[in-house]
C-alpha cells in the first residue's frame, strides 16, 4: 500500500523567548525541527507499512532548507521524500499550502493514505490536513489517536473528541490527522541515517506539479496577516506565604475576592 | 511581490535579525554580497523561506525592510455579502457553550456593520434550540433538519455548510475552534476558495475598510497575529471557546427561523460513525471547564491523583496533567495539557507540582487566573502565576479543599 505522510519544517519552539526589552521574539541559535505532531504521522505511516507492506512518501513544501526535516524521516525509515520548493511557493496560506500539496500527492501517484499531524507549532491552525483532504477529494478523519483496523480497502480509527472519543470507519483512499497519544516515535537508525544521507531528494517546483499559478503562494491565499505582536507579559503574580492553612484561606479569599468561586 | 531590505537605508544594526520567528534575517558584510555602502559595512539579508508575516518590520529603525504586495483587486464581487453568520455547535441536540458566545460577539459585530445575524443550525428535533437561539439574540436561524446531521460528519456537513453560504453569502461566518469546527470548518473554506483564520481571541471591524480584523495566537501563544481576508468573502474564522461572553438570553427578541430537510441521499457521507465513547476518567471535559486542576510529577504516583480530583471536584472543575505525569501513565492522555495536548482557557488553573516548562505552559498560559503550588520557589511557574503559593502540595493541596468545603457549603 501507498502511504503519504506531510511533514513541515518548524522552529523548535523552547527556544522562542520574548525579549523583555524590544519585546520582540529572540530566536537565538535557531534549530529547525520536524514538526512535532509529524513525528507520530512518520512513525504510523512506518507502522503501517510494517503490517501490510507498500512504501512510505514523505512530502514537504517549503525553503530547501527543509531538506533536512525530509533526511530526518528517511533516517528513521521512510522510503522516499519529495520537497516542493519554489519561490512562487512564499506567502502560502493554509489555503494555498493545502492546493500545494494536493497538486504534489497528486504527482506522487496512487496513494492509500494520507498522513497528517494533527497541527503545526508555528501556525497552529490545524487546517492543512482537512485542506489537503478537499483538494483531493478524499474523506479526512481529524485527531486521530488510534488506528483500530486497516485492510487494503478501508480503515477504522478512534478520533479523539472534548468528552472522549468516536470510532469512525471510512474507504481508501482517506487521509487522517494524529495527535500524539497514537504512538511513540522511534529514533532514527544508524543505518538509516546513512541511507539518509546519501539518498535523493526529488525536489520539484511548480512547474514540475502542474498546479495553477493563481492558487499559489500569495496569489492564492485569502489570509493576509497583517500584524504580528507579542502578547502583554502576565503581570508578576502575589505570592501568598503562610503555613499551608493560612495559604489555602488567602487564596480561597481572593478567588471570591475575583467572583470566580 | 515580496520582502526586501532597502539597501541604501540599511545600517546593518541587527535590531530586525531576533525578531524573525524563522530565524531568516542574517548580516552580512556589504562587500560580500556587492553592495557597497560609504558609512555602513554591513547590510541585512534575507533567506529563503520567508513567509511575510512581518514581525521583522517593527524593530526597524529606519523602515529599511519593506513587504511589497502586488495591487490587488477583490477576488468576488463583495458588495454582493452581507451579514454575520454564527455555526450553532450541537452535540446530542444539545447546543454547545461556544454557539452562544459567538452569538453574543457576533451581535456586536452585525450592530457595527449594520447587518443580520443569523444562525447555522444543523440536526434532527432541533426546533427548541432554534427557539433558544433567537432568544439568545439571532435575527433568523437556518435550521436545517435530516437524520444525516443528527451527529457531526464531517461530509454532510461540509456539503450543507457549503451550499447554504453558496446561495446566502454571508460576510462574516465564526464557528466554534472545537473539535468538529476546527475539523470541518477548512474544508468548506477550501472548497469556497475564501480565507480561515483559526483559532481567534478578539474579532474587530475596521468599518473603513469594511473588513473582519481577525487576532489570534500563535507559536503557541507566543504571538498574536491579526489577520484579514481582503480580497474573498465570507470572511472566515474559528473562535477559541471562553473567550466571548455569552448572550444574555431575551424571551422578547424577535427572529426568522427558515426551517429546511435535507434528504441524505444528496449528500456525501463517506465516513461510518461507528460509536461514541465518553472517557470515563473525566468529571468535566478540559475544553468546557471553568476551573481546571492539573497534576504534574510532584505527584509522585499514580494513586495521588485522588488529591487533585478532589479540589476539582469541590470546585466543580476538571483534571488536567502535565506530559511527564501522563507519560509516566498516570493519568490517560485525554488529560494532558501543553504543546503537544490540549490547550485551555478556564477562569482558573490550578498547577501542582507542575514546574511549568515552556510546552505546558503555551497550553494554559491564556488562563484568567493562574494559581501554582510548588515546593521549588525557582519553578517557572510562578512567573505566570497570579497567586504562586511555596509549599508541599500534599499539605497544600488538603488544607486548600478543606477550607473550600468550609467556605462553599
Ligand atoms: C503568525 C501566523 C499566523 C497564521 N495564521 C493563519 C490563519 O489563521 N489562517 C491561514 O490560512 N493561514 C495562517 N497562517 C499561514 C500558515 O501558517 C501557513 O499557511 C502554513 O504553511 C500552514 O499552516 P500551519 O502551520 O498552521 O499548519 P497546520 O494546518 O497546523 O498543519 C497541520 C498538518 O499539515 C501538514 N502541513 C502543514 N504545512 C505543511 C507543509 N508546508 N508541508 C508539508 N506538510 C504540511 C503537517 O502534517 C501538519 O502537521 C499564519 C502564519 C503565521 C506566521
Ligand atoms: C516536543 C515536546 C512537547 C511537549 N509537550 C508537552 C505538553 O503538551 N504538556 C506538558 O505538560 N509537557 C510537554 N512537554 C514536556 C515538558 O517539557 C516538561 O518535561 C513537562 O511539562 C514536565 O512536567 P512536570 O512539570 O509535571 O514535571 P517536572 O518538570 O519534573 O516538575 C515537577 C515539579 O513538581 C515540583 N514538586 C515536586 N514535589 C512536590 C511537592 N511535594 N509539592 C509541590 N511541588 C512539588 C517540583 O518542584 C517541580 O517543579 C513537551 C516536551 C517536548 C520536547
Ligand atoms: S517577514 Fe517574517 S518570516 Fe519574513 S523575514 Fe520578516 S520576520 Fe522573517
Ligand atoms: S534592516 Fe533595519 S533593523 Fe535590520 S539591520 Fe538593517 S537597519 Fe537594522
Amino acid at each position: 500500500m501507498n502511504f503519504i505522510v506531510c511533514i513541515k519544517q518548524v522552529p523548535g519552539t523552547t527556544d522562542v523567548k520574548i525579549d523583555p526589552k524590544t519585546n520582540t521574539l529572540i530566536r537565538e541559535g535557531v534549530e529547525s525541527i520536524v514538526n512535532p505532531f509529524d513525528s507520530y504521522a512518520i512513525e504510523e505511516g512506518l507502522r503501517l507499512k510494517e503490517r501490510m507492506g507498500g512504501k512510505v512518501t514523505v512530502i514537504s513544501m517549503g525553503p530547501p532548507q527543509a531538506e533536512s526535516a525530509l533526511r530526518e524521516a528517511l533516517s528513521m525509515g521512510c522510503d522516499e521524500a519529495v520537497l516542493l520548493t519554489d519561490r512562487a511557493f512564499a506567502g502560502s496560506d493554509t489555503l494555498a499550502t493545502s492546493y500545494t500539496l494536493a497538486c504534489g500527492i497528486k504527482k506522487i501517484g496512487e496513494f492509500d493514505l494520507v498522513i497528517c499531524g494533527k497541527q503545526a507549532i508555528d501556525g497552529d491552525t490545524a487546517q492543512v490536513g482537512p485542506g489537503i483532504a478537499e483538494k483531493l477529494g478524499v474523506p479526512a478523519i481529524t485527531y486521530v489517536k488510534k488506528i483500530e483496523e486497516i485492510d487494503q480497502a478501508r480503515i477504522k480509527v478512534e478520533r479523539m473528541m472534548e468528552e472522549g472519543y468516536e470510532v469512525i470507519e471510512t474507504n481508501l483512499p482517506a487521509l487522517i490527522t494524529v495527535v500524539k497519544e497514537i504512538n511513540e516515535p522511534r529514533l532514527p537508525s544508524l543505518k538509516g541515517m546513512v541511507r539518509a544521507r546519501k539518498a535523493e531528494i526529488h525536489m520539484w517546483t511548480a512547474s514540475d506539479i502542474e498546479c495553477e499559478k493563481s492558487k499559489i503562494g500569495q496569489a492564492g491565499s485569502p489570509t493576509i496577516v497583517n500584524k504580528i505582536f507579542t502578547p502583554p507579559p502576565r503581570k508578576g503574580g502575589e505570592v501568598l506565604l503562610g503555613d499551608p492553612e493560612e495559604q489555602a484561606e488567602k487564596l480561597v479569599d481572593k478567588l471570591r475576592q475575583a467572583k470566580v468561586i | 511581490m515580496g520582502i526586501k531590505i532597502v539597501d541604501d537605508k540599511c545600517t546593518g544594526c541587527s535590531l530586525c535579525v531576533k525578531s524573525c520567528p524563522f530565524g531568516l534575517i542574517k548580516i552580512v558584510s556589504r562587500e560580500e554580497v556587492g553592495k557597497p555602502h560609504p558609512k555602513y559595512k554591513k547590510i541585512a539579508v534575507i533567506g529563503e523561506g520567508c513567509n511575510l508575516c512581518g514581525a521583522c518590520l517593527e524593530p526597524c529603525p529606519l523602515e529599511a525592510i519593506l513587504i511589497e504586495r502586488e495591487e490587488e483587486k477583490p477576488r468576488v464581487d463583495i458588495s454582493q455579502y452581507k451579514g454575520v453568520w454564527v455555526f450553532a455547535e450541537q452535540k446530542k441536540g444539545e447546543i454547545q457553550g461556544v454557539a452562544y458566545e459567538l452569538l453574543g460577539e457576533g451581535r456586536k459585530l452585525a450592530d457595527e456593520l449594520g447587518e443580520k445575524l443569523s444562525c447555522v443550525l444543523l440536526g434532527e428535533g432541533m426546533d427548541g434550540a432554534a427557539k433558544e437561539l433567537i432568544a439568545h439574540g439571532a435575527d433568523r436561524v437556518y435550521q436545517i433538519e435530516g437524520s444525516i446531521l443528527k451527529n457531526f460528519q464531517d461530509d454532510p456537513y461540509t456539503d450543507v455548510l457549503s451550499d447554504l453560504i453558496q446561495k446566502e453569502k454571508p460576510e462574516i461566518v465564526l464557528m466554534g475552534a472545537t473539535v468538529i469546527g476546527r475539523s470541518f470548518a477548512s474544508r468548506v473554506a477550501a472548497r469556497l476558495g475564501t480565507g480561515l483564520t483559526a483559532d481567534c481571541t478578539e474579532l474587530a471591524i475596521d468599518l473603513k475598510a469594511r473588513q473582519l480584523l481577525q487576532t489570534r495566537p500563535a507559536f503557541g501563544g507566543n504571538i498574536m497575529a491579526t489577520i484579514t481576508t481582503p480580497y474573498n468573502r465570507p470572511q472566515m474564522a474559528t473562535v477559541r471557546h471562553k473567550v466571548f461572553k455569552k448572550a444574555v438570553k431575551q424571551e422578547n427578541h424577535q427572529g426568522e427561523i427558515i426551517k429546511e430537510s435535507v434528504d441524505g441521499k444528496n449528500l456525501s457521507l463517506r465516513t461510518k460513525l461507528l460509536d461514541m465513547v465518553q472517557d470515563l476518567t473525566q468529571t468535566v471535559n478540559l475544553a468546557d471547564a471553568d476551573i481546571i486542576v492539573s497534576g504534574g510529577r510532584g505527584l509522585g504516583g499514580p494513586e495521588n491523583f485522588n488529591i487533585i480530583e478532589e479540589l476539582a471536584r469541590t470546585l466543580g472543575g476538571a483534571v488536567g496533567a502535565s506530559r511527564a505525569a501522563v507519560d509516566a501513565g498516570w493519568i490517560p492522555y485525554s488529560h494532558q495539557v501543553g504543546q503537544t495536548g490540549r490547550t485551555v482557557c478556564p477562569k482558573i488553573y490550578i498547577a501542582c507540582g507542575i514546574s511549568g516548562a515552556i510546552q505546558h505552559l503555551v497550553g494554559m498560559q491564556s488562563s484568567d487566573i493562574i494559581v501554582a503550588i510548588n515546593k521549588d520557589p525557582n519553578a517557572p511557574i510562578f512567573k505566570v502565576a497570579t497567586y504562586g503559593i511555596e509549599g508541599d502540595l500534599f499539605e497544600v493541596v488538603p488544607a486548600l479543599t478543606k477550607r473550600l468545603k468550609e467556605v462553599l457549603g
